[in-house]
């Protein structure tokens, strides 16, 4: 057979090693696949019959209490529209930049990307608590001729959400058909089907290839200043308001950091257990998880400056319910989740300066667990604790989520590695074309460089 | 359904040499061939020499649509129905910045994959195919006559082919 097995030292892998090692994984699962499987399966039940009660008894269930009407729905919202950001960074952003690391990591975050968008779009759903009505954030012809308020940040939260999980999918699904090629020509049984239907005819001819890197590398161009955008839009939900510590010109950038930081997490959580589990240490090395952890120090770093940003421009502004808010973050009765945040995401990034560190995969894992944990309690400190403690005393209140949200919370998570779970056992979750990419074709003749 | 048209299929090991074959086959005039590539390779493009993909025209269009949609809808629809929000004015450039903006990426992106599905239908190539051609070889199919088959199958083999064999 033919192939382009070429004089390399034995330890590089060769095109067909690429094809044939991505492809051993989507072989049959261990029983561990299907315990797992399970108890997301039964997490996720529980969050939908919290679900279904809230939608039959209606949001008083919930723990909102004047004035704290966004509470863990909107926080858990933010939280999983953030973690969608490093995706779109690794696979967009570091594609413009010829970055060739990213090739073995990309398409885990990609897919990440386009889950947890599925997850952040069900929270606001859930938050107007009658979902059947959620269709009036569209707008669309009704019966009164009333269109919706293009001058509400919700409004262009609603564009901004439903163009990146529709861009995020589209990016998707075009890098996998190479892939997916790839596999169908080695399949057998039922996926031998499944791949012929979604390869849509690939062969990888010169015609094809000569659009598809055209349209790659302009779904990449969109995708950028799309991901600097959405969280921004997100950002403005709040900044726009005049809510002491939400009415800050910092909150845009300061929201992409952040949420490049809590993806980049997440990507380093979901990739540790994959890269074991899928025997992929040969392309998924110590070095991909230094650069991340790199990402996570640059982002942590920025995340930590706008904390003290914040509360010095408190301080400087001199505005008394500015500096009130955020006294009561530290020192109020939501002290726990500032210290927490603080913590997780202002102090922790600092262990990042040790290369030890960036290059212990256990270290980095439990790192990254710590740092989603940071990010969901930044939210919720933004949010909840805010909104408890506004301009007059008497309209002051405290916020106690109950058991509906958190089963919805846990719920989510449920949701969320579900579709993982899934996607990882049926599609490549390494770019075979990609790492082939950065990997030199075999010659007959020397190449002097 | 056109059938597949019978030629010459032959398989490389190396890029050069199927670019060497390429450039071969150019001079003796041959332009329908197919090459088969596992990954995009720009030696193999540039010696196959297609112009630059119109798939960038689409985009284009798409998001010039998108964001002519965008301040258009948002514009209209404020003077439409018209009230006064927040004592700014109805038709409000500045924050329609974003709707005009979503919707040129939006429009763009979604114009750049019905582009490439478009076009790569258009410029479909029907011929022989290998799955090892998705896998870790290089392909290049020729359609021809019978009569010229053994002198194809010679020019391939000595340009570096290290297998070709007749498709009908």
């Amino acid at each position: 057979m033919a192939t382009l097995a070429q004089p390399q030292p034995d330890t590089l892998p060769t095109y067909d090693d690429v094809t044939r090692d991505v492809a051993a994984t989507l072989g049959r699962p261990r029983p561990g696949y299907f315990v797992l499987l399970g108890i997301v399966l039964v997490v996720l039940a529980i969050g939908a019959v919290a679900l279904l009660y809230q939608v039959r008894y209606g949001l008083g269930v919930a723990g909102y209490r004047p004035p704290v009407l966004w509470g863990v729905y909107i926080t858990t919202f933010v939280f999983w529209v953030g973690i969608a950001h490093s995706g779109t960074l690794i696979s967009a952003i570091l594609y413009l930049f010829r970055s060739a690391w990213r090739t073995s990591v990309y398409r885990t975050a990609e897919a990440m990307t386009v889950f947890a968008v599925m997850t952040a779009g069900l929270f606001p759903l859930i938050h107007v608590g009658r979902i059947w009505y959620a269709y009036w954030l569209f707008p669309y012809p009704n019966q009164r001729q009333l269109w919706v308020n293009f001058k509400s940040p919700l409004v262009w939260d609603v564009f901004a959400v439903s163009t990146y999980f529709t861009v995020s999918t589209c990016f998707l699904i075009v890098g996998l058909i190479p892939d997916i090629a790839a596999i169908r020509d080695l399949a057998t049984g039922w996926r031998k089907k499944l791949y012929k239907l979604t390869a849509l005819s690939w062969r990888g001819t010169d015609q094809q290839w000569r659009h598809y890197t055209r349209a790659y590398l302009y779904l990449a161009a969109l995708a950028t200043p799309l991901v600097l955008s959405v969280h921004s839009v997100v950002s403005w939900d709040f900044a726009m308001s005049i809510v002491p510590g939400w009415h800050a010109t910092v909150f845009a950038p300061y929201f992409v950091a952040g949420a490049i930081y809590s993806g980049v997490a997440m990507v380093v959580t979901l990739l540790v257990p994959l890269r074991k589990v899928f025997k992929m240490e040969q392309y998924i090395t110590v070095r991909h998880f230094e650069n991340l952890a790199k990402l996570l120090l640059l982002t942590g770093l920025i995340v930590g400056y706008a904390y003290g940003i914040e509360y010095f421009i408190a301080w400087y502004s001199g505005n008394p319910f500015e500096r009130a808010s955020f006294w009561n973050r530290a020192f109020g009765e939501y002290w726990w989740a500032t210290w927490t945040m603080i913590l997780c995401n202002g102090v922790l990034p600092f262990f990042l300066l040790f290369k030890k560190i960036r290059t212990s995969i256990p270290a980095l894992f439990v790192l990254s667990l710590f740092v989603n944990l940071g990010m969901w309690f930044e939210r919720f400190v933004i949010i909840v604790v805010s909104l408890s403690f506004e301009y007059e005393p008497y309209a002051m209140g405290h916020y106690t989520p109950s058991w509906v949200e958190f089963a919805i919370l846990a719920g989510s998570f449920a949701w969320f590695f579900l579709w993982f779970l899934l996607f990882a056992k049926n599609f490549p979750t390494v770019s075979i074309t990609e790492v082939k990419e950065i990997m030199p074709m075999p010659r007959k003749r020397r190449v002097h460089t | 359904m056109k059938r597949q048209p019978s030629g010459v299929l032959a398989t490389f090991r190396e890029v050069d040499a199927a670019t060497d074959a390429i450039k071969a086959l150019k001079e003796l005039a041959y332009k329908d061939f197919i090459v088969y590539t596992p990954v995009p390779n720009v030696e193999v493009a540039a010696a196959v020499g297609h112009k630059v993909s119109p798939v960038r025209i689409w985009t284009l269009i798409g998001g010039l649509l998108g964001v002519t949609t965008g301040f258009a809808m948002t514009l209209w629809m404020s003077y439409d129905y018209p009230i006064v929000v927040g004592g700014k004015p109805l038709g409000s450039i500045v924050p329609y910045v974003v709707i005009g903006f979503e919707l040129t990426i939006l429009f763009g992106a979604i114009a750049t994959v019905l582009g490439v599905a478009y076009n790569a239908w258009r410029t479909n190539q029907r011929g022989a195919f290998d799955p090892r051609f998705t896998n870790d070889t290089i392909g290049i199919f020729v359609p021809c006559p019978d009569k010229r088959c053994k002198a194809l199958e010679e020019l391939l083999t000595e340009n570096g082919a290290v297998e070709v064999r007749y498709e009908t």
